[in-house]
């Protein structure tokens, strides 16, 4: 609880001192990693060094194909892994240093659904997003309800309150789940392919939610994706990664290039500018 | 909204409590010999005074001397196996997961049977004599959960039916391990019976029920303080870690807690099976699959199970007996079946 970000108001980060524009929240700094199937032999992948950083309120979107090291990365900036060199500072603190509930306070992710194993009402669900900040036994207190509630109600999931996990649709579970990352009040919010399952109508409605959320919570968030025009469209800055070497970071229009996005996709496309000065992929029939 | 509180959490115990405590009463009252409920409290009331000399008859003995430390072995060995069942359920993932059906309680008794045999060829003080035949249970339960765990394991992850063929495979092996040793060894080691089907008929040394009393009170503790550690682990290893999880410790502490509880219990009363796996669905279907209240109401079912199972194994076929692992096959098969049936499991 050392940070101000976690003071007892239902939605604390919209309580704080107005943080200056400019400040940097999360700086992932020349960080690689490498998989090998034991320490003496050859990795089997490799991440190459990354660098890049985001404020308050930004959208991170990292894209690349498949085996591209999307996913390595979300990890390794959320300090599940500890990188081969270089760090990611979030705040100042080193994430993979951090303790589990000290990193829990401050990272949420969501991860690409898992099966539940017994049946859990939506707000069982949502609550467990308060462990982190609870005692032994953590009981929850009228706090941690007001809490669940409102991050039920932010992201549109209040009437699902109720109902099994089990039974509602995707879309309906993606917002639960995202309810319950809202719930850990986190400074970085993490997400790995959320979009996945969803249908065209979900994802471009989960990918809004997070603007929303990220503009009033003032979280940083760092979305994976393989949905090059939701990113273009919602982002802040793209990371593109290739084989495990990151090719450009920069805003969606820096970064959308047909060249480049042909060569890193291996499809023809074409990029055009929209009219919110956003880049828009179409991809050609291939011959 | 209705999150766990503390009151709801201590209501329902307390009714489990009262059930229990009916449940023991009528335990006491049946059996080959008839006793009278008057006769039955006086003579409770007479051993609570510590005035054991008013007692007032054989009758009274009986009560007390025999049906009395037998209920209250079955209501040790019901809570341990099931909280050791709620356990392995939570920390694997599986909600097949019974120390029983994992081999677990097999390599309990594999360890208990060595340590008795080791124990007639060293010249041991008594009380670690006392101690060797429950550690040498934990030790072989411990050794059993680390290698179906292993073998369980699917390129780093741990895979629902792997595992569970890896137990059955692994009870099946221990099973013949111990009809191999009981048919080899020495008259001193309880019959096979016992260390396959369960019984609770042997009476206890003094000694030993202060080391089973306090190894299920540190152990049940112990597992307990993860119980809201355990909901999350429910949603995967790496989910639990994201939301402040210290999934090392918690497996560690778990792991080696529900194989205290497997140890003992089946140190003194043999493999009773289904006990682990019915218990916790049940009271899962009562009382929710939240850790903090399905591991306190899951020892109460399980002391409520085996004692009404073992009254059974006492009266229907009196006044001989059956093995009350034999009660929990009967009973526990169909019932297991049903709520598979039903998709509750």
């Amino acid at each position: 609880m050392s940070s101000p970000a976690h003071s007892s108001s239902a939605w604390p980060n919209l309580g704080d001192a107005p943080r200056a524009a400019s400040e940097v929240r999360l700086s992932v700094e020349q960080v690689s990693y490498a998989y090998s199937a034991n320490p003496s032999q050859a990795p089997l992948f490799t991440l190459e060094a990354n660098s890049f950083q985001a404020r308050p309120g930004e959208i991170i979107a990292i894209l690349g194909p498949n085996a591209s090291g999307k996913s390595t990365l979300l990890k390794l900036i959320a300090g599940a892994l500890e990188p081969l060199s270089g760090r990611v500072l979030l705040d100042g603190f080193v994430t993979h240093t951090l303790a589990p509930r000290a990193r829990a306070q401050r990272i949420a992710m969501v991860q690409q659904e898992t099966p539940l194993l017994f049946p859990a009402r939506a707000w069982e669900f949502a609550l467990q997003g308060r462990h982190p900040y609870g005692r032994t036994l953590r009981f929850a207190n009228e706090e941690d309800v007001l809490i669940a509630r409102n991050a039920l109600a932010q992201v549109g999931a209040d009437h699902l309150s109720d109902r099994w996990m089990n039974e509602i649709s995707g879309g309906e579970r993606q917002r639960v789940i995202l309810a319950r990352a809202l719930c850990q009040q986190p400074l970085l919010l993490l997400l790995d392919e959320p979009t996945l399952h969803l249908d065209i109508g979900a994802q471009v409605d989960l990918l809004a939610t997070l603007r929303r959320l990220a503009a009033e919570n003032r979280y940083t968030v760092v979305v994976v994706t393989h949905e090059l025009n939701l990113a273009a469209e919602y982002a802040d800055q793209v990371v593109l990664l290739q084989k495990g070497k990151s090719l450009r970071v920069g805003s969606p229009a820096s970064v959308y290039q047909r060249d480049l996005l042909e060569e890193v996709f291996h499809t023809p496309l074409t990029v055009q500018q929209g009219s919110n000065g956003r880049p828009r992929v179409n991809l050609l029939p291939t011959s | 909204m209705r999150p766990l509180t503390l009151r709801r959490l201590f209501l329902q115990c307390s009714l489990l409590a009262a059930i229990l405590f009916v449940v023991v009463v009528v335990a006491l009252k049946l059996g080959a010999v008839p006793v009278s409920l008057y006769g039955l409290g006086r003579d409770l009331i007479s051993v609570l005074l510590h005035q054991t000399s008013a007692l007032s008859s054989d009758y009274g003995m009986i009560v007390i001397d025999i049906r009395l430390p037998r209920i209250l072995l079955a209501i040790f060995v019901g809570a341990s196996l099931s909280v050791a069942g709620t356990s392995f359920q939570a920390l694997l993932r599986n909600p097949l997961a019974d120390p029983y059906i994992l081999g677990v309680s097999s390599g309990a008794a594999v360890g208990a049977i060595l340590a008795v045999v080791a124990l007639t060829h060293l010249a041991l003080p008594v009380w670690l004599a006392t101690l060797a035949t429950p550690l040498g249970a934990f030790l072989g339960a411990l050794a059993t959960i680390a290698a179906v765990y292993f073998l369980g394991l699917r390129e780093g992850q741990i895979d629902s039916g792997t595992l569970l063929l890896a137990g059955v495979i692994s009870a099946s092996f221990l099973s013949a391990i111990i009809i191999f040793l009981m048919s080899t060894l020495s008259r001193d080691v309880r019959g096979m019976a016992f260390w396959l089907m369960g019984d609770l008929s042997n009476s206890l040394q003094p000694s030993l029920r202060w080391i089973l009393g306090a190894g299920f009170f540190v152990a049940a503790v112990a597992i307990y303080t993860t119980a809201a550690d355990l909901n999350l682990l429910l949603a995967g290893e790496k989910e639990a870690m994201h939301l402040g999880v210290d999934v090392r410790r918690v497996r560690l502490v778990v792991y080696i807690a529900a194989s205290i509880l497997t140890g003992l219990a089946v140190s003194v009363s043999g493999a009773i099976g289904y006990v682990g796996i019915l218990v916790p669905h049940v009271m899962r279907l009562l009382f929710g699959s939240d850790h903090r209240i399905l591991l306190p109401t899951a020892a109460f079912g399980g002391a409520i199970a085996v004692v009404v199972a073992d009254t059974l194994a006492r009266t229907v076929v009196a006044p001989s007996e059956l093995p009350v692992g034999a009660i929990f096959a009967i009973v526990g098969a169909p019932l297991f079946i049903y709520l598979l049936r039903r998709g509750s499991i």
